[in-house]
C-alpha cells in the first residue's frame, strides 16, 4: 500500500498531474461523443472544435429512437446478449463447480482444451462456422449468434466461476452432506446462495462481451431485421456518414448498458483478481 | 478426498460410489460445456485447418476440392501478405509498449493513497467497458477534421502541417488504431498489475525503509521482482490477443489506405467476408497461428532459461 508514500510537494503535485492526465485521456473520447450527440445539427460545423456547445438539444436522440431501426437493433442485441449470458453462465457454473470440487481423470486434458480455445485466432473458425450455419439454414437468425457466442465465452466464464467456487470453503458442503443432503442438494441450498455475486459478475462479463461482438455478427447476419447493435451502427455509418449527430447519439445509446454494468462491477474487479493472485 | 458421506448408507456400495464420484459425476457437470466447445469451436477449428488445403470460394462454387499447398504457395508470393505481416508486427509492438508502460504507471499511481481514489479508479477503468466497435468509431471520429478536435490540436502543436485526417495518410494511418488500442487496453494492464501490487506484503517495504532504501531501490528490488511473473504472463497473453485483434482496424480504416493498416487478422476477415474465399482466408489464418505458436514457444524457452539463473 505504501510503495510510493512521499511527502515532497513536487512528488505530490506530479502524482496529481499524472492522475489528471489519465482521467482526461480516459474520458475525453466519451465526452466528445456525448458532446456531438447533444449539439444541434446547425452548430456542428461552426463550433467544430469548441469544447462546449453553445446550445444543447436532445433532438438527435429522438430521431435515432423514433425514426430509425435502432430500437430493433437494440432489441436484437438485448435478446442475443441476455440469452448468451444466461445460457453461458448456467453451463459455466456447472463446469466451474466440477473443476473446483472434483479431482478426476481427464481434468488436465479438458482444462488444456479450454485454454487452446483461448489461444488460437477466433477468425480461423469464421469460415467454417459460416458454412455450418448456412447448411443448417440458420443464417440471419439470432439463435445462431447465441449458440456461437455461448461457445466462445464458456472457457473464460468457467475459469471465472471456478475461482468463485474455490473461494467458498469445501467444509460447508461436507457438513451439509454429513447432515444428510445429497451433493446436489448441498450445491443448491448451501453453495449457490453464496456464489450469487459470482454468478452476477459472470453474467455481466458475458453480457458485455456478447454486446460488443462485431465480426461474427457481420458475417452471419445481413438482413436488417436481425442485425445486432454493432452491425446496425456500422451499416448506418457507412450509409449515412454525414448525420454526425445521429450517429453519435446512437453511439451514446450503445454505451449505456455497458456502462451500467461497469459501474456495478468495477469495485469487485481488483478485489477478485487480488484474491486469485494470492492463492495462485 | 473425504468419503464419509458415501460410506454412510452401506459400505458395500463404497466401490461403486467411488467410481461415481471420480469418474461419472464430474462429467455430468462438465458435459454441456465440453459438448458445446467441441461442436462450436474444436470441430470448426479442424475444418478451418482443412480449408487451408482446399479451394473453397463461395463465389466459385464448382471449383472446390483438395489443392495441397497451393494456397500457401499463393501466400508466399502475395505481396499483401508480407505487408500485412510487417504491419502486424508494428501494430502489436506499438500497442503493447504503450499499453504496458502507461498501464504500469497507472497501477503504481492507484496503489498509493489519495483523495477520491474510488471515483478515480472507476473513471480511468471506464474505457475497458466501452464496446470495441464503439471505441473504434469514436476514435475514427476524433481523427476526422470536420468533426473531431485531434487534427486541429496536432496541427497547432506543429506535429501536422495542416489539420488533415491521419487515417487517410498511408504513412501515419497505423497510429490511429494504435491510439485507440492503447486507450482501450491501459485498464487491462492497470487492473492486473494493481492486483499483483496489492498482493506484495507491506512488511517488505517497511523493512526496506528501516534499512534506508530509496524509492527507486524499493521499486527495482521489491516491486519489480514481485511483479515479474504477472508481467510475463500478461504481456504474452496480450501480445497474442492484440495480434489477433481485428475489430478496431476493420472499423477504423478497413485495412486502408493502400493496405497500410492491413494486419493479418483483418486480412483474414476481409478475404473471408468480402471475397468469400474461405480457402485462402484459412491459409492466412494457419500461417498466423503458426507464427503465434512460434512466438509462445520462444517466450516459454526464454523464461525457462531466465528462471534457471
Amino acid at each position: 500500500m505504501n510503495a510510493l508514500r512521499q511527502t515532497s510537494p513536487w512528488v505530490v503535485t506530479g502524482k496529481y498531474l499524472a492522475l489528471a492526465f489519465y482521467i482526461a485521456f480516459a474520458l475525453f473520447p466519451l465526452y466528445w461523443l456525448t458532446k456531438i450527440a447533444v449539439t444541434p445539427d446547425k452548430l456542428i460545423f461552426s463550433e467544430g472544435t469548441a469544447l462546449v456547445p453553445s446550445r444543447f438539444t436532445l433532438e438527435n436522440f429522438q430521431t435515432v429512437l423514433l425514426q430509425t431501426d435502432f430500437l430493433a437493433y437494440f432489441r436484437n442485441s438485448l435478446i442475443v446478449s441476455l440469452g448468451t449470458a444466461a445460457i453461458t453462465t448456467m453451463i459455466a457454473a456447472a463446469a466451474g463447480y466440477a473443476f473446483s470440487r472434483f479431482d478426476f481423470r481427464g481434468k488436465r486434458l479438458i482444462i488444456a482444451l479450454m485454454l487452446i480455445t483461448q489461444m488460437f485466432p477466433l477468425l480461423m473458425i469464421i469460415a467454417p462456422i459460416y458454412k455450418i450455419v448456412a447448411t443448417l439454414g440458420l443464417l440471419n437468425s439470432l439463435t445462431s449468434l447465441i449458440i456461437v457466442y455461448t461457445a466462445f465465452n464458456i472457457p473464460f466464464a468457467t475459469f471465472l466461476m471456478q475461482s468463485f467456487f474455490d473461494g467458498i470453503p469445501k467444509e460447508l458442503e461436507d457438513a451439509g452432506m454429513i447432515d444428510g443432503c445429497t451433493r446436489f442438494e448441498a450445491l443448491r441450498k448451501i453453495v449457490l446462495p453464496l456464489t450469487l455475486p459470482g454468478l452476477g459478475a459472470t453474467l455481466g462479463f458475458i453480457f458485455t462481451a456478447a454486446w460488443s461482438e462485431l465480426l461474427f455478427a457481420l458475417m452471419l447476419i445481413n438482413s436488417n431485421d436481425a442485425m445486432t447493435f454493432p452491425v446496425g451502427l456500422l451499416t448506418f455509418v457507412s450509409k449515412f456518414s454525414v448525420d454526425w449527430g445521429q450517429m453519435m447519439a446512437a453511439g451514446v445509446l450503445a454505451l449505456v448498458p455497458s456502462c451500467l454494468f461497469f459501474i456495478f462491477i468495477q469495485r469487485y474487479l481488483v478485489q477478485g483478481l487480488t484474491s486469485g493472485a494470492v492463492k495462485g | 478426498m473425504t468419503a464419509e458421506a458415501d460410506n454412510a448408507p452401506g459400505s458395500h456400495r463404497a466401490r461403486g460410489s467411488y467410481y461415481f464420484r471420480y469418474m461419472v459425476e464430474p462429467y455430468l457437470y462438465l458435459s454441456p460445456a465440453v459438448i458445446v466447445i467441441a461442436l462450436v469451436m474444436l470441430v470448426p477449428l479442424a475444418i478451418g485447418i482443412s480449408y487451408a488445403f482446399q479451394a473453397v470460394n463461395l463465389l466459385r462454387p464448382f471449383e472446390t476440392g483438395w489443392v495441397g499447398f497451393e494456397n500457401f504457395h499463393a501466400l508466399w508470393s502475395d505481396r499483401k501478405f508480407w505487408l500485412a505481416l510487417t504491419n502486424t508486427f508494428w501494430w502489436t509492438l506499438g500497442s503493447i509498449v504503450f499499453q504496458f508502460f502507461l498501464g504500469l504507471g497507472l497501477a503504481l499511481l492507484l496503489n498509493t493513497r489519495f483523495y477520491g481514489k474510488r471515483l478515480v479508479q472507476a473513471l480511468v477503468f471506464l474505457p475497458w467497458a466501452v464496446p470495441t466497435f464503439l471505441s473504434a468509431l469514436t476514435w475514427a471520429w476524433l481523427f476526422n477534421p470536420t468533426i473531431g478536435p485531434l487534427p486541429h490540436w496536432l496541427a497547432a502543436l506543429g506535429i501536422l502541417s495542416e489539420p488533415f485526417n491521419i487515417l487517410g495518410d498511408p504513412n501515419l494511418a497505423m497510429w490511429g488504431p494504435i491510439t485507440a488500442n492503447v486507450w482501450f487496453g491501459i485498464p487491462f494492464f492497470a487492473i492486473t498489475l494493481l492486483a499483483a501490487l496489492q498482493s506484495i506484503p507491506g512488511e517488505l517495504y517497511e523493512a526496506a525503509e528501516i534499512d534506508g532504501a530509496s524509492t527507486w531501490q524499493k521499486f527495482t528490488k521489491i516491486t519489480l521482482p514481485f511483479l515479474a511473473p504477472m508481467i510475463a504472463i500478461t504481456v504474452m497473453l496480450r501480445t497474442i490477443w492484440i495480434a489477433n485483434f481485428a475489430d478496431l482496424i476493420f472499423v477504423m480504416t478497413g485495412g486502408g489506405p493502400a493496405n497500410s493498416t492491413q494486419i493479418l487478422s483483418t486480412y483474414i476477415f476481409t478475404t473471408a467476408f468480402r471475397k468469400l474465399d474461405f480457402g485462402y482466408a484459412s491459409a492466412i489464418a494457419v500461417a498466423l497461428l503458426g507464427l503465434l505458436l512460434i512466438y509462445a514457444a520462444v517466450l516459454l524457452v526464454l523464461r525457462r532459461k531466465l528462471v534457471k539463473i
